[in-house]
Formats: structure tokens, sequence, C-alpha cells
């Protein structure tokens, strides 16, 4: 008898579901700590300039990145009917990359850091991330290889893709050079290291947190729905154009900054069109639904994975808008851009791989269901109410300092608020965005409960591969 | 299905190795265009009238700056909007960030921008507010730094540092990194982080 390999994908999937708790808490630690500032206890480690990275760092890389391993292993052997590529290597990724986030999980705190958002991780991790990742494309595209069937599935193009990008952005962006075994200095100096970080940086957006997570979708809302993909051809002229048009939206980050102004206007203009591919996606996956829209009446897995497609389809609007240059030029720096991340984080990156790690952890541990459909309810409406109250708190505080910087009193020319004014006035925002993130967080430790009791259940099962004729 | 003279998608996503190297080519244009160029045009490279690379004193308070995470609440760049000009100073301009490894233009101000705050306050105010932010400015959610004056500002390193940036265009001398050690010497942490920000943005007024 054929089993598939799922060890990988089984550990993957536990560590996802911790440490997104993990990545949760301290983003709630670190947004207290905007209303209480002594939160840090007077500690050097625990001081808001060290967490936010372990935060950013925890969220993306450790929880979205073991969901990705976990979905990936199980998609590919799925939908090519085979077991993985050498199997040792991917429970050396395992056991690599949760090296990795105990390593970034010491030296953040410990001030250790390059210095450049979303890849702070100094060069000996750098090189060992590098390491896991070859072996990584070496396990998914080996299985991809010795596939049963003839055609690549849709969802593998996304990862396909996901796991070069990233690959390419991470090599050229932390090309960096020694200074000490935790210290170096990016290659790469002032404009010239702007533009290939926020190459780098909105690609782990576009890459990471997007063309996997689409890869996730594919797989698992036709699967948890019962229907087949809505359109093959949308599938195709979406993924070229997603991931062609991605590479280029970087630099609206850098409106407005010494950037030469031709390459904001390529980001700009790139930013829109983006607009395009990205709802193709969303369209993809909500009309996949077409003649089963009943289901969400009883499936709050389902549930969750539309309302995450909602959520991309929010963001990806308001992404582009925000690239616009006039309306970045009240936007930038203000804690909008902060929500517009969270509601592509915990709306749709988030949902998205809660509803798929709900359908794949019974199925793992040999069981028809979690053990508590209720508690998933529950998880379903405590995350998208608090994800609601966050984004909305910081759309208020984003846009009213937006407007306080820019007053000017008509009378004598001179700037009406001080910076001061503006950070006090935020205040009852920040509190609602705190409030928000507590549902959000207490959701997930929900969802952690209902995990454990569902593994306690009964014992692994490894499921076969079905025969061809 | 799929006409034999006609090349059609299916050849591709058929193919794994197809399907790999047209992913990579296509993902390859942007950062080509984008991030060449910027090392052919001038204005990108020359440094402003008056700069040089960080004395080691600021070089060691540029690293605590980047240790402490400074970045993720204060920018270093100026936009050209007469609000911005008129709250931070002369907007921010390329050729003042040439010795920046890393850049540390930041991405979000919840604290006001640093691009132009060397000479705005004296050491002794800037000693004040990172000991404790709120004695000077009561509506502060900035953390207190009070153990940067007791860490000393010298861990050895410095030479390395320099050296480090050398070899990647810093044009510092030989000298320079060999009489560096000196310039540390009884000065705190807090005197190093000090020095950086009083060099921020003072050549361009």
């Amino acid at each position: 008898m054929q089993i598939y390999t799922d060890n990988a994908v089984k550990n993957f999937s536990i560590m996802a579901v911790f440490w997104a708790v993990v990545g949760l808490l301290v983003g709630v630690i670190i947004s207290s700590q905007l209303i209480w500032p002594e939160l840090n206890l007077g500690l050097p480690w625990t001081s808001f300039g060290r967490l936010r990275p372990l935060h950013t760092n925890a969220v993306i890389f450790a929880f979205g990145g073991s969901t990705l391993f976990a979905t990936s292993y199980y998609i590919v052997q799925r939908t090519c009917q085979t077991k993985l590529f050498a199997p040792g290597l991917a429970n050396f990724t395992f056991w690599g990359w949760q090296l990795v986030i105990l390593l970034a999980a010491i030296t953040l705190p410990l001030g250790y850091t390059s210095g450049k958002e979303y890849a702070e991780l100094e060069w000996p991790i750098d090189i060992l991330i590098t390491i896991i990742w070859v072996c990584y494309a070496i396990v998914f595209f080996g299985t991809i290889s010795k596939r049963k069937v003839k055609h690549i599935y849709v969802a593998n193009w996304f990862f396909g893709a996901f796991i070069i990008a990233v690959a390419l952005l991470h090599v050229v962006n932390s090309a960096a050079i020694p200074a000490g075994f935790f210290k170096s200095y990016s290659i790469y100096a002032g404009v010239q290291d702007a533009m290939v970080q926020w190459w780098y940086g909105h690609n782990a957006v576009g890459f990471f947190l997007t063309a996997g997570f689409l890869g996730i979708m594919y797989y698992f809302v036709p699967k948890q729905a019962n229907r087949p993909v809505y359109s093959y051809s949308l599938s195709i002229v979406h993924f070229w154009a997603l991931i062609f048009t991605y590479m280029w939206a970087g630099p609206h980050h850098l409106h407005y900054t010494a950037l030469p102004d031709w390459t904001q206007s390529l980001g700009m203009v790139f930013s829109i069109i983006l607009l395009a591919p990205s709802w193709g996606g969303m369209i993809n996956g909500i009309m996949t639904l077409s003649g089963a829209w009943d289901k969400l009446k009883t499936d709050p897995i389902l549930r969750f994975m539309i309302v995450s497609l909602s959520f991309y389809g929010m963001s990806t609007f308001e992404g582009p808008m925000m690239a616009i240059k006039t309306v970045n030029a009240l936007s930038h720096y203000t804690e909008w851009t902060i929500g517009h991340v969270h509601s592509g984080a915990l709306g749709w990156v988030g949902m998205v791989s809660m509803g798929a790690l709900y359908c794949l952890i019974p199925k793992l541990y040999g069981q028809k269901n979690m053990y508590s459909t209720k508690l998933i309810e529950i998880h379903f409406w405590m995350a998208t109410i608090g994800i609601v109250f966050y984004i909305a708190a910081l759309w208020i505080a984003g846009v009213m300092e937006g407007l306080m910087w820019r007053e000017i009193d008509p009378f004598d020319g001179t700037l009406t608020y001080t910076f001061a004014e503006s950070v006090k006035a935020k205040t009852p925002y920040y509190m609602a965005r705190l409030f928000g993130g507590l549902l959000y967080f207490g959701g997930m430790l929900i969802m952690f409960w209902n995990v454990i009791k569902t593994i306690q259940n009964k014992k692994l099962i490894a499921s076969k591969i079905p025969e061809i004729s | 299905m799929s006409n034999k003279n006609k090349f059609t998608h299916e050849k591709i996503e058929t193919n794994n190795f197809l399907m790999i190297v047209l992913i990579f080519i296509v993902i390859l244009f942007a950062g080509i265009v984008e991030i060449i160029p910027l090392y052919f045009q001038k204005n990108m490279l020359q440094p402003v009238k008056g700069l040089k690379p960080y004395k080691p004193l600021a070089l060691i308070g540029r690293s605590i700056y980047v240790r402490e995470g400074c970045y993720t609440c204060h920018s270093q760049m100026i936009r050209p909007f007469r609000a911005e000009t008129l709250r931070y100073g002369h907007y921010s301009l390329a050729g003042e960030f040439v010795y920046d490894h890393p850049f540390q233009w930041g991405s979000k101000r919840t604290g006001p921008d640093l691009a132009r705050v060397g000479k705005k306050y004296s050491n002794n105010w800037h000693q004040i507010h990172l000991t404790n932010p709120r004695d000077v400015v009561p509506e502060s959610i900035m953390p207190a730094y009070p153990w940067l004056n007791d860490t000393p500002a010298s861990d050895g390193s410095i030479q390395t540092k320099m050296k480090a940036l050398k070899m990647i265009g810093v044009p510092y001398t030989e000298e320079e990194i060999q009489k560096s050690p000196e310039a540390l010497i009884n000065k705190s942490e807090m005197d190093a982080l000090i020095t950086y920000l009083q060099s921020l943005g003072i050549h361009v007024r």
C-alpha cells in the first residue's frame, strides 16, 4: 500500500498554530506599549523597537511560513498523487525552520538586527534560511517531477512561484558584509538600499503572503466547497499577471522620498495595474462557490475562507489606492499603513490559514472533523469582529494624524499642531485597536485548544495514495 | 483539447522545468529595470557637500540606533511638502545617504522624523529625553533608554566595523581606522547615540 508522507505536514501544522499564538501575543504586547510605554518594564530586550521585529518575524515567517510548508507539502502530494520527494529532506526543512524561528526569538530581543524591515535577521541566520529554502525547493519541485498525473495543478504554480521568488528576493536583499558574528552591513547604501529593500519588502507581501496563500486557496476552497475552480483561463491569466506585476510595485513604499521620480512613477503605475490580477484571484475563489452558497450557512471553515477572500479583495483595492501618490502623501508614515497591512494579514492570510488548518488537522489525525465545530464558529466571529475593530480604529487614527500633520494656519502660515498633539489624539484609537487585537488573539487561543483536543482524540493514521488505472 | 502546432498553456503546465524557468524569467524584469539604473545616476551616488563618513563615535551611535529598532517608529526622510519642510526642515536629498549601510528612512512616524534632528536640541536635552522621554515631552509614548548611560560605547568592535564598511566602499583611511578606538575612551552608549543624532542632516539647510 502506498501512503503519503505527512510527517512534516503534521509537524508544520501544529507549529503553525503554536507560532500564531506566540506572534499574536507579541503583537498584543507591543500595541499595549503604545498606550502604556512603561510596559517594557524597564528592560532593554522588551522595548518596542526590539519586539516589533519579533512580532513581524513571528507572524510572517513562523506562523505564515509553517502554514505554507505544511499546506504545500500536503497539496503537492495530493495533486501529484505521489509521495514527497526526499521525505528526509522535508523533515530537515521542518527542524531547520524551527531552529531559524528559535534563533530569531533569541537574537531579535537581544538587539541583533540588520536594521532592514522584514529582513532583520543577521547573516548567519540568513545563510541557514538559504540552505533550508534550497532543500524546500528540491522537495517541492522533486515531488512535482515524479507526479503521476500529467498536469501540474494551479495551486502548485503559485507555490512554485512563491518558492522561486522568495529565494531570489532573500539572497539579493540580504547581501551584506559581516563585521563579526552578530553584525553586518548591507552592501547597498542609501537610495539603492532603499530600493532593494522595498523590492524585497513588497514582494515578501506579494509572494510570501499572497502567492503562497493563493496556492492554499486554490486547493482548499474547491475541496471544502466540493466544487471545481470557477475559471481555468482566469487562473492562467491572473497567475502570470500577478507574478509579473507584483515585482514592480516596491517603489510605492518610497513615494516622495529621495528615490528618483521615474522609479516612483513606475511603482505607482504597476501598483494600480496590480488590482486586476489580485481581483482575478479573489473572483476565482469566491465564484468557486457558485451553486454551493448554502454551505456558508452550515460550514464555518468555508466561511473563514470566503471572508478571507473578501478581505483579500478589500486590501488589494486599498493597496493600489494608497499607492497613488496624492493619497500616499496623506497615508504614508501614518497608522493607516498599519491598518492596511493588518486587513491583509489578519483578514486574508490569517483567516485563509485558519480555514486550511481546520481542514487539514483532523484529516492528518484520522478524524472527520475538528473536536468542536461550535468552537470554530466562535473563533470565526471573534476573528472577524476583531479585524473590523482593528482596521477601523487605525483608519481613523491614520487619516486624523495625517491631516493634523499637514494642517497649516491660514493666517500666519505656521503649523497648527505639534507632533505631540497628534500622538495624544490617537490614544482612544490605540485602545480600540488593542481591543480588536485581543479579540483576534482570543480566537486563536480557542483554536489552539480545539487543535489540542482534536489530536488527543485519536491516533495518527496514514492516508493512502489513490490508484490510477 | 490541444492543437499540436499551436502553443497553449498546456505546454507549460505539463512541464516542470519549463514552468520553473518561465517563472524565474517573468519575475526578473522589475528588479533589473528599477534597481540597476540607480547605480548609474550621478546624483544618487554623489555625497552632498560637506558629508563625510560617520566618525567612530557616531558610527557606534548608529549601531545603537539600529540595534534598538529606532527605525520602527522614526523616519529619516523629509518629503517635499510645505507642512513637512516647515516641521522638519529642507526635504531630504539622495546625496545625504550615500554612506548609510543600511538606509534608515523608516516607514512609520509613531515619533517625529529625525532626518534633520542634528543640532536642533542640546546634548543635555537629548540625554534627559533618552533617559526618560516623558520628563521633557509629557505626551511621549517612546520607551525610556536609561541603560545607555551606564554602558560603555566601546565593545572592541569599532575597527572591525570600519574595515567592513571600507570593504563596501565607505572611504575610511587606514589612519582613521587605526586611531578609532581613542575616540571611544570614556564614552557611554548615550554619548555615542547623541553624537549620531547630532550629526543627522546638518549638511543641507
